[in-house]
């Protein structure tokens, strides 16, 4: 089965500015992914070239196994994007807009979206001047969820809705998901990107550092451990892959690679453990490794 | 929550999303074109149809007999009358008919021609800038069916501009084929230019300065087809360097030809095949020149809101002075021919509405310095509107939420367009004077006028302050256009149509004194100044009355 996305050695300039630099990046069908970097990573260029918006200036690129440049309009067919910064045509209503925008992809669900309306809580009858900034998000992302399509491109799509609306847009994902629809989810809000994705892409500086499972990406950091026990805890800092470790009154604190975890555990179990806590690293202590440290990152393991 | 019901995944749609081509969406692009401009594109057509209509009614009242047609004939026959007018067929037997071919064909192309070249930039370029055009594209759109659409909706717009003035010029009973010439005329000039604005909005980033560029190419062929109709009757090679000069080369109402419109037709298909070409190569959103890294931090200058203002308004003020120092130039330097004809027929400059006695041409060019004034008017008001836009646009609020206040934001706009607009009328005057200087009146005549166009600066600053006013009281600035059209007209044609005295009289650019052809008189000058600064002191109050929108 041919990924749904499949982006290999992409680059892309403008002018001076190298915005994307052999980026890779794929999607399988089904897959809830996210994409996540700093700010002017090139998170947004990779999706307007990935919609045709932006051509290559080398690398393949294939959207459904197609080249989207090429293809654009056959395969906007099959997907729906949701821009981080919507702005609508004034003296048109928010409905009127999500029509717009959902019969240009070949129709809309009236149902679906009727429903998702009243689930975003979102009036289609005001004028869209008049929308906030997070109702303006809305409109893109109901005519975006109302369609009938295989890929949802996201690109922080939940900026400006409040956390209420941030859980119907989680659930509205998890239902995209269970029907076999495809997500690329670019955003800054973590706790979106762990509770959704199946799959993480970091791109630094136009590069892809990491792509892996959530699973896969702790492994590639460190559990932080907090033992209390009746022997010398402190003796584990001679086992290979532990690291930091310092007492704290009876407590001993140290942080361990994941394959060392079950040596240290080894270890730690004669010394008779009366409390035991493991803490693995938080999406956040991921992205400040990768993020701050691309140095570091690069040298990680490259995605598979 | 009822996840369940919804429709199942959508992979058995695949087979009939497939296909589409680069045009995938016009009809629909169109069709919602045609609904947000449901009321320009009428308006337009309305406007120039009704200049015919009131060109019709108005004619027989102020030449009631040829012989009163044949005076304004012999100013038609004048290189001042051939660079305003056009090239002159039929004078020898002038009517209303060659009239409106001579006279109105013109200004009614030039008219479609901005409208065309608005309304492209409007569909394509201008929708890129907001950022809708990605959420439109994202769809299933062709590459090229927003720049389609827009030139679908081009030609609906020029539709109703030809059916409007044809239908205005048959209400005056006048020869069905003429007429038709004429209202296809204008409409194909409009389809030209329009195409014109289809290429400058793939070259630039930014919507203003793509329609910037088009209007400089309006303009231009405005100014070709003058002097080369001022060159000889019937026109010269220049005329035919011009679409607005194909259309009056129709002849219409003389002798009747129409493969000179083939002309606009077939510029439009060369152009427009470029455009194409242009956004088939370009990414979504950019302009023809890559990006260039600007400065990391700001000038001292720049900080000021004035400099801000300065810094985005620089381009516009380059243009404006560049255009009319040249019009003042060529219009000057028309001088001498224009005083040899006044003196064969002082009862031509009385039609004008020029100055007879004294020194006839400083009384000539001090009447040209009006029509430089009015375009500077209408330059300030543009200037000063662009509050609304930033406010609309919603970049107000984050300057007036620092330590700049409300009065204190209007202040620096006006810090530019007051300087600015004295700037283009001094510059006005500066090229009127050396045009003259090269052809006759004397060394003198530089410093007079550029100093003459001075004065018009107080009446000016009387239109940039109701603009103010529009923008305090939020009315929307139609209102100040009005004024502003109104002045024109009466100002441009009053004198002509034998208009009654009160209106001539309540025409503000007839009241500057017209130096240095009269004596100064401070008074006038004074009362305009007072106006708008009350104009303005207004605008300003109800300003810091008033919510900001957005
Ligand atoms: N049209 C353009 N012209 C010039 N440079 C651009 C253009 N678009 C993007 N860039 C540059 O390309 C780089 C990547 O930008 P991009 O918008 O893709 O970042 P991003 O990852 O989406 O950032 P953010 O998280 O802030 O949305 C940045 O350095 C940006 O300045
Ligand atoms: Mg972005």
């Amino acid at each position: 089965m041919t990924a749904v996305i499949d982006v290999r050695g992409l680059n892309k300039n403008f002018g001076r500015v190298r915005a994307l630099d052999n980026l890779d990046l794929t999607l399988d069908a089904g897959e809830v992914h996210g994409f996540l970097g700093p700010n002017g990573a090139g998170k947004s260029t990779t999706i307007r070239v990935l919609l045709g918006l932006l051509r290559a200036d080398s690398g393949t690129v294939r959207l459904f196994g197609e080249d989207p440049w090429e293809r654009a309009v056959g395969l906007h067919g099959r997907l729906a994007y949701v821009p981080g910064d919507v702005n609508l045509w004034p003296k048109i209503t928010g409905g009127e807009a999500i029509d717009l925008f959902a019969s240009l992809r070949g129709g809309v669900n009236p149902k679906r979206k009727a429903d998702l309306l009243e689930r975003f809580d979102l009036d289609p009858t005001k004028k869209t001047r008049s929308y906030s900034k997070g109702n303006r998000q809305k409109v893109a992302l109901v005519a975006a969820l109302a369609s009938d399509v295989e890929l949802l491109v996201l690109d922080e799509p939940t900026s400006g809705l409040d956390p209420l609306m941030e859980l119907v847009f989680q659930q509205c994902i998890r239902e995209a998901k269970d029907q076999g629809r495809t997500v690329l989810l670019s955003s800054h809000i973590l706790a979106e990107v762990e509770s959704l994705c199946d799959k993480v892409t970091i791109i630094r500086q136009g590069h892809a550092v990491q792509t892996g499972t959530l699973a896969e990406l702790r492994h590639l950091s460190r559990t932080a451990v907090v033992v209390i026990c009746d022997g010398e805890a402190t003796s584990v800092a001679s086992l290979t892959g532990v690291h930091d470790v310092h007492q704290d009154g009876d407590r001993v604190l140290f942080t361990v690679d994941d394959d060392a975890l079950p040596a240290a555990m080894a270890h730690l179990l004669p010394l008779g453990i009366r409390s035991f806590t493991s803490t693995p690293p938080t999406l956040e202590e991921l992205f400040v490794h990768h993020y701050g440290n691309g140095v570091r990152a690069a040298a990680g393991v490259e995605e598979s | 929550m009822n996840a369940h019901t919804l429709a199942a995944p959508p992979v058995a749609s695949r087979v009939q999303h497939h296909g589409g081509n680069e045009l995938t969406g016009t009809a629909g692009l169109l069709r919602f074109a045609l609904r947000r401009d449901r009321i320009r594109i009428p308006a337009w057509a309305l406007g120039i149809g009704s200049l015919v209509g009131y060109f019709g009614a108005v004619v027989p009242l102020a030449y009631p007999d040829q012989a009163a047609l044949q005076t304004r004939a012999e100013i038609m026959k004048d290189p001042a009358g051939a660079l305003l007018a056009g090239p002159g067929y039929g004078l020898d037997n002038y009517s209303l008919g060659t009239m409106i071919a001579n006279e109105i064909l013109g200004m009614a192309a030039v008219a479609s021609a901005l409208m065309s070249v608005f309304l492209v930039i409007r569909h394509t370029r201008a929708e890129e800038e907001s950022g809708r055009a990605e959420l439109i594209r994202a769809g299933r759109v062709g590459r090229f069916a927003p720049l389609t659409a827009a030139l679908a909706t081009l030609l609906v717009a020029n539709a109703a501009v030809f059916l409007v003035l044809s239908a205005a010029m048959l209400a005056n009973s006048l020869a069905v084929a003429d007429s038709l010439a004429i209202a296809a005329g204008v409409g194909l000039v409009g389809v030209a230019f329009g195409a014109v604005g289809a290429v400058t909005a793939q070259l630039t980033e930014h919507a203003r300065p793509a329609s910037g560029m088009a209007g400089a190419v309006v303009g231009l062929a405005y100014i070709l087809r003058g002097i080369g109709d001022s060159q000889q009757l019937g026109g010269s090679t220049l005329s035919w360097l011009s679409p607005i000069g194909w259309a009056q080369q129709t002849r219409a109402f003389f002798d009747l030809r129409w493969w000179p419109l083939l002309l606009c037709v077939a510029l439009a298909a060369v152009l427009a095949p470029v455009a194409y070409i242009l956004a088939g190569r370009r990414d979504l959103g950019a302009g023809l020149l890559p990006a260039r890294p600007g400065r990391a931090s700001a000038t001292r200058f720049f900080v000021h809101p004035a400099g801000l203002r300065l810094r985005m308004e620089r381009g516009s003020i380059i243009s404006w002075c560049a255009g009319l120092f040249i019009f003042a130039l060529l219009t000057g330097s028309l001088g001498e021919a224009i005083v040899a004809s006044f003196e064969a027929q002082p009862e031509m400059a009385a039609i004008l509405g020029m100055a007879t006695t004294g020194d006839v041409l400083r009384g000539a060019l001090a009447a040209f310095l009006k029509y430089f004034a009015m375009a500077v008017a209408v330059y300030a008001v543009i200037s000063v509107n662009r509050l609304g836009k930033e406010e609309s646009e919603g970049r107000t609020g984050a300057v007036l939420s620092t330590k700049v206040s409300r009065q204190g934001w209007i202040a620096s706009a006006l810090l530019v367009t007051v300087p600015a607009s004295a700037l283009l009328l001094a510059v006005s005057g500066l090229g009127l004077g050396l045009g003259a200087l090269s052809t006759a009146g004397g060394e003198s005549v530089v410093g007079e006028f550029t100093a003459a166009g001075l004065a018009f600066l107080p009446l000016v600053l009387c239109f940039a302050g109701a603009a103010v006013l529009a923008y305090g009281l939020h009315s929307g600035t139609w209102w100040v256009w009005v004024l502003v059209v109104a002045s024109l007209v009466v100002g441009l044609y009053g004198p002509a149509l034998n208009m009654p005295d009160a209106v001539l009289d309540a025409e503000p650019f007839g009241l500057v004194p017209a130096v240095p052809s009269v004596e100064l008189d401070p008074v006038p000058l004074l009362w305009m100044s007072a106006a708008a600064v009350v104009l303005t002191a207004a605008g300003t109050a109800a300003f810091r009355r008033r919510d900001l929108e957005a």
